[in-house]
């Protein structure tokens, strides 16, 4: 057993960028569900519209702040489709609906028929779209090693690629800190606990879902271009699992809290990678194959939503009597 | 014609070889000679671990930085409804490339003729001649077909077949979806893996255990059913006793899909399993192909479907059933014994989704550790176009769902069919969210 392996790999994962782009997941679900109450299952769709707002535009010449600007711009789209029809209805409708159009997107991204815009179900390479963002990087190039951390200053897996993801990430903690302590968050959070006591004070109830749903959304996007920065653009990557890494995340940091999603994803990947490396080493290969550990890991986490969910809804930093989860 | 070859990263259908670098290539045809798009094929050697889809020409081509012996997997799960392999021993095959150059490997489908689902085969028109009449050619030059070509009566007929099928097949895992809803109000996000146990278990009672399929059958929907009781009694009840919130349990439903999805992947690994590997002998109706198999399992569902009906319709349970999922405090305040009525519905459920599961992997040629949940959505389509929570409904919705699926392929890629049935979804909620069967009151 080699402990310092073991230790640098889990403590790596803390600040990885995926590590961020998860965590930034996490806050847009939420703006939807910790504060407003809202179902959505479909934020896997959000990011991978983020995702390919971002690198086709890259691909196609924008700069660095129009590509975001499209990715933003697709995910407000989304929302408003998905909006419209749902947000008076019954919460599940909402569930199914998200998470019908996810798969929707990721059904078309990955259709042979857009071969030419998307690359199909082999995506679009992480260098097509890169070069603009790192180029932005004030850092000089080369590797810089920091504890037991040593990563390239620029390229891909970078440095600079943590430091611009987390960054945005304290920045939405800091904007659901505000809106927690605002009065339209106070009227979200009403409208969680509460639908038709907020109506009867003559309160919009469904234009104040819809500004929710798209705030969290653009969060959501935002994340997915985080996310596909060390990696390439992979439909199938971002499915419906990972909707449910993001729910996982949220409630095991805590809905409604404004550190949860980010003590959640650091948890929740250091765990996994804790059970990956350790199984690796303890576990024979003639009882568990590396892939079997992996798979281990992965039930690991749907057995530990499921009691997160029924013993501890609150997750670890949530006040219990602050958030109920349920609607009707 | 669709060929892409100037698309940007790793287009699958274009491969020039390189000093550094070799090309794996090949073509998949439809039996009826229609390229087979949207196949998934695992490609493992000393490059690594890739996958490719094939084009919509029905191409596949991958550039490999490495010479060496190359395992190639074609998944079974994403041929076209319908189609199988002509020869199963065949995949995976090892074929082994050296760097400057091209190496082909076919994969004949085959046998199954237009077979059950059709799906993207006859496109010339179903009249097209049947097994055996084409090569997967692979340096054969892309001919005139596309999947959007050609919408003729003859495939129009073939579709709806194939549609009638698949929705016929859908009804058996949707009505137990929507008999869970109406009586609990519980939306049950791993019902697709109550589906997908089905197959899996036909496929180890028959490839592992040797047992012939009906046996085999029979035992995977009684286990199924098992499953279902087991579920109610260890989890579904003690939950609602405990007053846990229908969001929360919606939520456990997940995390169980999950644990479940991965368990079947831990222990039969990620690939696709079929659950007989001979191909099924054709049947013509007409202008129509259609496997024995599959009418066999439309026969069985029917018969399966219209007892259930009858149950629901004329027995005092199945009344008493309609009655607790209407109103349960009400059925309860009238002496019906809720709890066991739902305990009933949850055997019942996981029963009929098992018998899906396996009759759904015969018709789509294998299962796999997620053919349930890719399902899921489109039950879940169903159930809500037919009305959540009323039996029938989601029977009717289902009939609709698989002939939307089928015959959406007639003018849309095969690969994007699903995604037309769940647009239907997204806009059923718009227009009438209650269904087609539905009550307006139900919504909330």
């Amino acid at each position: 057993m080699d402990w310092t392996r073991i230790f640098s790999n889990v403590a790596g994962e803390l600040i990885a960028p995926t590590t961020a782009a998860y965590a930034l997941a996490a806050v847009g679900l939420n703006v939807h569900f910790g504060l407003t109450g809202l179902l959505n299952f479909g934020q896997a769709g959000f990011m991978l519209l983020g995702a390919y707002g971002f690198a086709i535009s890259t691909i196609a010449g924008f700069p660095v702040w129009g590509a975001t600007l499209v990715a933003i711009a697709c995910s407000v789209v989304f929302a408003l489709i998905l909006g419209i029809p749902t947000l008076k209805l019954r919460g599940d409708y909402l569930a199914i609906v998200t998470i019908a159009a996810a798969e929707i997107v990721r059904i078309v991204g990955r259709s042979t028929a857009l071969t030419g815009l998307t690359g199909a179900s082999s995506g679009l390479r992480g260098d097509s779209y890169k070069k603009t963002f790192t180029d932005l990087s004030p850092l000089p190039d080369g590797t810089t090693s920091l504890g037991p951390f040593s990563y390239s200053n620029n390229a891909s897996n970078s440095w600079w690629i943590r430091i611009v993801g987390w960054a945005v990430v304290l920045l939405a903690c800091w904007l659901v800190w505000r809106l927690l302590n605002s009065p339209w968050g106070r009227v979200l959070k009403g409208i969680r606990e509460d639908e038709d006591a907020v109506r009867s004070l003559g309160k919009n109830v469904y234009g104040y879902k819809m500004q929710a749903l798209v705030l969290g959304g653009v969060i959501g996007a935002l994340a997915g271009v985080i996310y596909v920065m060390p990696r390439a653009v992979q439909p199938d990557s971002m499915g419906r699992p990972m909707t449910f890494w993001v729910w996982t995340i949220l409630l095991l940091g805590g809905a409604a809290t404004v550190f949860g999603p980010v003590l959640g994803s650091m948890l929740f990947w250091a765990a996994l990678m804790l059970i990956k490396t350790v199984g690796r080493d303890l576990i024979p290969s003639t009882v568990m194959r590396a892939e079997q550990i992996e798979q281990f890991g992965w039930i690991v986490v749907g057995v530990t939503l499921m009691l997160l969910v029924i013993f501890r809804p609150q997750g670890i930093l949530g006040d219990p009597k602050e958030l109920a989860i349920n609607v009707r | 014609m669709l060929v892409s070859v100037a698309a940007p990263a790793g287009a699958s259908t274009a491969c020039a070889p390189t000093p550094e670098t070799g090309c794996l290539s090949g073509t998949i045809k439809t039996a009826a000679g229609a390229p087979a798009v949207g196949v998934t094929l695992d490609i493992a050697g000393p490059a690594g671990p890739l996958s490719v889809v094939t084009g919509s020409d029905g191409r596949w081509a991958t550039p490999v930085t490495a010479a060496g012996q190359y395992t190639i997997t074609l998944d079974a799960t994403t041929l076209p409804a319908g189609e199988a392999l002509r020869d199963p021993g065949n995949n995976p095959r090892t074929v082994s490339v050296d760097l400057g150059s091209s190496k082909g490997a076919l994969f004949p489908l085959g046998a199954t003729a237009g077979g059950a689902g059709g799906a993207t085969g006859a496109t010339g028109g179903a009249t097209a001649s049947p097994a055996g009449g084409s090569e997967a050619g692979l340096d054969t030059p892309a001919t005139g077909f596309s999947t959007e070509g050609g919408v003729s009566w003859g495939r129009v007929a073939q579709q709806t077949i194939a549609g009638l099928v698949f929705g016929t097949l859908l009804a058996l895992a949707s009505v137990g979806l929507s008999l869970i809803f109406g009586t609990t109000g519980l939306s049950n996000f791993a019902h697709g893996e109550q589906v997908t146990l089905g197959g899996i278990l036909a496929y180890v009672f028959t490839q592992k255990l040797g047992l012939p399929l009906l046996l085999s059958g029979t035992f995977a929907v009684l286990i199924g059913a098992g499953s279902g009781w087991l579920q109610d009694a260890g989890i579904w009840h003690p939950l609602r006793k405990r007053r846990v919130g229908m969001t929360q349990q919606l939520i456990v439903t997940i995390g169980l899909a999950i644990t479940l999805q991965y368990v079947f992947q831990f222990f039969l690994g990620g690939s696709s399993l079929r659950i007989v590997l001979s191909n099924p002998a054709t049947v013509n109706i007409g202008p129509v192909f259609i496997t024995q198999q599959s009418l066999i399992s439309v026969g069985i569902a029917a018969v399966v479907l219209v007892s259930v009906s009858y149950f629901l319709i004329a027995t005092r349970v199945g009344r008493a059933t309609r009655a607790v999922s209407d109103n349960a405090a009400l059925a309860a305040a009238s002496g019906i014994t809720v709890d066991r009525i739902i305990r009933l519905v949850w055997t019942l459920g996981a029963g009929l989704a098992a018998l899906g599961g396996v009759l759904m992997g015969l018709y789509l040629n294998a299962t796999s550790w997620n053919m349930g949940a890719t399902l899921l959505l489109l039950m879940f389509a169903a159930v809500t176009l037919g009305g959540l929570g009323t039996a029938f409904g989601a029977l009717v919705g289902s009939i609709v769902i698989g002939l939307v699926v089928e015959l959406s392929n007639l003018v849309i890629p095969s690969d994007m069919r699903y995604a037309g049935a769940l647009a239907i979804l997204i806009l059923v909620l718009l227009l009438r969210p209650q269904g087609i069967l539905g009550r307006a009151e139900r919504i909330g």
